[in-house]
């Protein structure tokens, strides 16, 4: 695979450099996030709408942490929460051990929606750049970042193209590179492959793991896919709904690369089939097992 | 491309068959219209159903137009479409100073509204009472305030008191668009402004304003269109000289004489309206990247 190289960025360089120290200390400073007892409520006119309750979580630095669990369960709204779109009902978010509002504010995370929201009237360059140019990047350091990205995402040839010239995967990527733009150590990504084709599927869940170790990012990823969860994260976080929470969190063991060879392993297997019993909550015969 | 030729071609066939009703309704209907109820003896009785035929009420189209090449009032003077086109300009210039007013007072009002909801309620409903009080009520009162301004030592010509009055009417179309307008960004794209944590100001550069183009340009047509119909007939009410509305009223006191004559003004107050839904047009193709996605152009 002709990985794009992001190694001459400083961000990459650090995370080259602590790659023999991953895990990471659990004084509260170091985690990305801390959720304690987070729950969410959205007054609606047939009622209240129990969103979340109880969560608990943590996600350390630089680890990946996929959300799973079926529609409706809240893993859009934990996200939000995270992101400070939307404020906590009761218990305590902190993001890098500060509230979320703050994070947000400090610029610590990156976000990609479950719709890609790309404006419209910009091109994928301008689209890309956006948030660089409302904080004032310096145009010639914006040019090297959207090439840099634009090749990550495959998508070099079509800077210029407008998003409606685009099909929803390329969107998609737009919005992934886009996310990506600030190199933050905090990624949130609302099943960002949902819409992409297998090849390009698995192609970019080889590059986000790798860049996630490069930058020493933390990953938080929402997903409906099991082999997905699976093959990116240290922990599966399983959720269920009515109320939105929190069953079970699986961490998957399989180590820091994730080569393609890992896809046909049997441990890979075992960790699968442990998040789909998770997700069924009795365990699944194995003949089922694809 | 094939779809603007196909829109012009219509264009050009809706024109052709308006003048041909005319011409057509001209031959075949009767001189003296059809009047129903007329008491015998006593004139401008009964009521009207059909239109007069007759040259002084309906002239032919290319007497009309001949007449434009005619000298304007007899002797040397020069061919009607001179005064015409003077006059035009004259009130185009008039309509245009109306439009930039009215287009600021519409983008500041809309945009006091779209950022403070109270503004909104405070505002909306006078900004709606204000455009059922008739122009030719309100035209003599900014003529007379106009006038005393005047007096008190700060100049203040004729012809301000007509924009003012267009722009009374422009800002309307241009206040709601541009509330409408801003109002218009999804509500992903206004999250990902926040997750910037970017301020107002850049969030109505970046985002509320570009979202904003689809409904400004309708807004802007309209308000282009009210300001030149609002020129136009402050002029009239006020009694100011030198434009097109003035001239069209004096031609058409002549009409029994002259009755060609007063269309000259007439087609100078179309053109006047073409030109200013032009000009709208042309700054919507220099926006056309705002206007992706947007269903029909
Ligand atoms: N703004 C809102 N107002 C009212 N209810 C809401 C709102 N947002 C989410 N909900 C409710 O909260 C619950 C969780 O929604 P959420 O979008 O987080 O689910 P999800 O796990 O992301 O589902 P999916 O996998 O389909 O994206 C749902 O029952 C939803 O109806
Ligand atoms: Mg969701």
């Amino acid at each position: 695979m002709s990985a794009p190289t992001t190694g001459s960025t400083p961000a990459a360089s650090t995370g080259l450099d602590s790659a023999g120290t991953d895990s990471t200390g659990a004084d509260s400073t170091s985690l990305a996030v801390r959720a304690a007892g987070v729950g969410k409520i959205f007054p609606t006119k047939t009622g209240d709408v129990v969103a979340l309750t109880g969560v608990e979580l943590t996600v350390a630095a630089g680890e990946f942490v996929s959300l799973i669990g079926p529609s409706g369960c809240g893993k859009s709204t934990l996200l939000r929460l995270i992101a400070d779109l939307d404020s906590t009902s009761s218990g305590e978010l902190q993001i890098f051990g500060k509230s979320a509002k703050q994070a947000r504010i400090d610029q610590d995370y990156g976000i990609a929606f479950q719709q890609a929201g790309l404006l419209p009237w910009r091109t994928v360059a301008g689209n890309i750049e956006l948030p660089l140019e409302l904080h004032g990047v310096a145009k010639e350091t914006r040019r090297a970042r959207v090439a840099e990205l634009a090749s990550l995402v495959g998508l070099s040839d079509f800077v210029d193209r407008y998003p409606d010239q685009l099909s929803g995967g390329m969107q998609q990527r737009v919005a992934i590179a886009r996310a990506l733009a600030e190199q933050p150590r905090l990624l949130l990504m609302d099943e960002p492959f949902g819409a992409l084709d297998e090849m390009t599927r698995e192609y970019l869940q080889g590059e986000l793991t790798r860049i996630a170790k490069d930058t020493g990012a933390a990953v938080v990823f929402v997903t409906h896919s099991i082999p997905e969860a699976v093959f990116l994260s240290d922990r599966v976080v399983v959720m269920s709904p009515r109320p939105g929470r929190i069953t079970e969190i699986l961490p998957t063991g399989l180590g820091d690369v994730r080569s393609e060879s890992l896809r046909e392993s049997p441990e890979y297997f075992e960790r699968v089939t442990a998040v789909r019993e998770a997700l069924h909550g009795s365990p699944v015969e194995r003949a089922n097992e694809r | 491309m094939t779809k603007s030729r196909a829109a012009a071609l219509w264009g050009v066939v809706g024109v052709l068959a308006v003048l041909a009703v005319w011409e057509l309704y001209k031959f075949a209907g009767p001189a003296e219209g059809l009047t129903v109820g007329a008491v015998e003896g006593e004139n401008g009785s009964g009521f009207l159903l059909l239109p007069r035929t007759n040259d002084r009420a309906m002239p032919h189209i290319w007497d009309m137009v001949a007449r434009l090449f005619q000298s304007t009032s007899g002797g040397s003077t020069p061919p009607l479409f001179v005064p015409v086109i003077t006059a035009a300009l004259t009130t185009l210039g008039i309509a245009a100073v109306g439009l930039v007013i009215g287009v600021v007072v519409g983008f500041v009002l809309g945009l006091l509204m779209q950022r403070f909801r109270l503004a909104e309620w405070g505002l909306l409903p006078w900004i709606v009472v204000s455009q059922t009080v008739p122009l030719i009520a309100f035209a003599p009162l900014v003529a007379s305030i106009g006038s005393q301004i005047d007096r008190m030592g700060t100049p203040w010509p004729q012809w301000l008191s007509v924009a003012i009055i267009a722009s009374y009417l422009s800002f309307f179309p241009v206040a709601v668009g541009v509330l409408r307008g801003l109002d218009a960004p999804d509500r992903i794209h206004l999250d990902l402004m926040r997750t910037y944590a970017v301020g107002y100001w850049q969030t109505l550069l970046r985002l509320r304003l570009p979202a904003a183009v689809p409904h400004l340009l309708p807004a802007l047509r309209l308000g282009a269109a009210s300001a030149v119909v609002g020129a136009v007939v402050a002029e009239v009410s006020i009694g100011m000289r030198g434009g097109i509305g003035r001239m069209l009223i004096q031609l058409a006191g002549q009409g029994s004489s002259d009755p060609a004559a007063p269309w000259g003004p007439t087609f100078g107050s179309i053109a006047l309206g073409l030109v200013a839904a032009g000009t709208i047009a042309l700054v919507g193709i220099g926006l056309k990247n705002y206007r992706r996605g947007e269903a029909t152009a």
